[in-house]
């Protein structure tokens, strides 16, 4: 098998899985209690949070743990709105391709009487600092702004938008679930007052992830109950999922330039082996992208019956496609760079990880080629095209 | 795979009647670009038989699936029958199909039928 769909999730590292079943085996006393037994739990979570704070540049106390993406993303959202409503501050702009878990949570406030805008992420896939600025405005309470998408890869610029929303005075919240890990990341030099991630991004446990809240900015509890977190998230402390995920950021960020440089090579020969197949297109900009990010769009075929089609010989990969989905349209990521439905639905996501071989990424390139063509040979849409009936986008 | 049954997986994999009928006499095309699903029946019907079928399909899995399963489904049969032919009738065929995934079995017996009505058009003949 050949996995190619670790923006999706990863395979945990060996170390980080040891550390779940060692810590919860010895660390399984309840940290709130009192007795040592207990505070060696604590102890073990305490450590956790400041290896994880080294790596983003943070202060341990500004590190709280989360179940995951998902969890983050709405406890800072939620957070910087209410704060924002209590002051009059009812605005908030974010852009059009963000994750569900970031986009829903904005409908919920958008019904509450927030103002929402979202901003065009343009052909390449990538925000605009200067739009971001004339976008804020008196009563603009948040601006959130992906580090990176987890579709199409696009690495945004998020140390100039961070240097904006400080300047005008706007906390700055950024969904880096899939960057951490994987891009270094500097919550102080890039000015970011909120920032969430997941374990499971970077070879560590499901269900457990952080939030990066900066000291003095507000926490709205999503989670009530005991007093652990600062309050801030109740509940009994996951302490295994706390540990591996603690140490799979370490193991991550110790070799991230190095995997960086790895993954980037392997996704240049994939960009264009799969460049050659006709009438195709990568979707994002062709450098500011995550290393193990490729997203196509292929004329004529449809992504689910591709998906299928590589399942059958081996290959994990993903789509943005309408079917893959169970709506009918196609993924808000590919319409907001500006593909339209037809080609939309043809899309095809690799997401590699360092440990790929230049033997499977050409096995993967034959594949995908062949797929394409053996689709595009009983498609009407590519008999259209072909005989000059209908006219390619691509 | 889970998602759907071994006999979708085995049409999809190895569609029956793959291809186009240059001299058909009933062509029907439905679906589009947009929703994401599009196929194209090509019959051949002769003495009210249809002697042969072929189909074309952009889209999912089931989608091919439920184009391959329809066009077995009205092979050699007399135009009054195939105009019968129900979406229901190749989902269960199938051995049934996701519920998202129903509307590429509606989509398999609005092809049949729209190159039905393309004979009729054609040649004058009611079905
Ligand atoms: C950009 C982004 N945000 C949020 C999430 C949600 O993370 P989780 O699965 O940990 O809830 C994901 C993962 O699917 C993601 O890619
Ligand atoms: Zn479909």
């Amino acid at each position: 098998m050949i996995y190619a769909d670790n923006a999706a999730t990863t395979q945990m590292y060996p170390e980080a899985l040891k550390t779940m079943s060692d810590s919860a085996r010895e660390f399984w006393g309840n940290p709130s209690s009192l007795y040592s037994h207990g505070q060696n739990a604590k102890d073990l979570i305490e450590k956790s949070r400041e290896e994880i704070a080294a790596v983003i540049g943070a202060q341990p106390s500004e590190i709280y743990f989360t179940s995951g993406g998902t969890e983050s993303d709405n406890q800072a959202l939620l957070s910087a709105a209410y704060e924002g409503k209590r002051k009059g501050r009812m605005h908030i702009v974010s852009t059009a391709f963000e994750h569900h878990a970031v986009l829903h949570t904005l409908e919920k406030l958008k019904k509450e009487g927030f103002e929402i805008t979202l901003l065009d992420v343009h052909e390449n896939g990538i925000t605009v600092p200067s739009e971001v600025e004339s976008a804020i405005r008196s009563d603009t309470c948040l601006v959130s702004v992906m580090y990176a998408n987890n579709e199409i890869g696009t690495v945004q610029p998020i140390a100039e938008i961070g240097r904006i929303c400080k300047n005008r005075n706007v906390p700055f919240h950024t969904d880096a679930v899939q960057a951490v890990g994987h891009i270094n990341i500097d919550v102080v030099k890039d000015n970011i007052d909120y920032l969430s991630a997941s374990a499971h991004k970077f070879h560590g446990p499901k269900g457990a992830g952080f939030l990066y809240a900066r000291k003095g900015s507000k926490l709205e509890n999503l989670i009530n109950g005991g007093a652990q977190e600062r309050g801030k998230r109740a509940g009994t402390e996951n302490i295994p999922c706390i540990a591996a995920m603690a140490k799979a950021l370490k193991i991550s960020s110790d070799k991230i330039a190095e995997n960086a440089a790895v993954t980037s090579k392997m996704r240049d020969r994939l960009i264009a082996g799969l460049s050659e197949i006709p009438h195709s297109a990568l979707n994002g900009d062709a450098d500011r992208r995550l290393p193990g990010n490729v997203s196509f769009c292929f004329e004529g075929i449809e992504g689910e019956s591709l998906l299928l089609l590589l399942d059958d010989k081996g290959i994990c990969a993903s789509s943005g496609s309408a079917c893959t989905s169970g709506s009918l349209d196609p993924s808000h990521v590919l319409l907001a760079i500006g593909r339209v439905h037809d080609v939309a639905h043809g899309s095809l996501r690799l997401s590699i990880g360092e440990d790929i071989t230049t033997d499977e990424v050409d096995y993967i390139i034959r594949s995908v080629k062949q797929v394409v063509g053996y689709l595009r040979g009983f498609s009407p849409i590519w008999r259209d095209l072909v005989s000059g009936k209908k006219e390619f986008i691509l | 795979m889970a998602l759907y049954s071994e006999k979708v997986i085995d049409h999809f994999r190895n569609p029956r009647n793959v291809g186009v009928i240059e001299d058909a006499n009933a062509v029907g095309e439905v679906g589009n670009a947009k929703c994401g699903d599009i196929m194209k029946m090509y019959l051949k019907i002769e003495n009210g038989i249809v002697k042969d079928v072929k189909f074309e399909t952009f889209g999912c899995g089931s989608a091919i699936a439920s184009s391959s399963m329809a066009s077995e489904l009205i092979k050699g049969k007399p135009v009054s029958e195939v105009k019968k032919l129900t979406n229901k009738a190749v989902a269960e065929a199938l051995d049934g199909l996701p519920a998202h995934k129903m509307h590429c079995s509606v989509l398999a017996e609005e092809a049949v039928n729209a190159a039905l009505e393309d004979y009729s058009k054609k040649t004058g003949i009611e079905i």
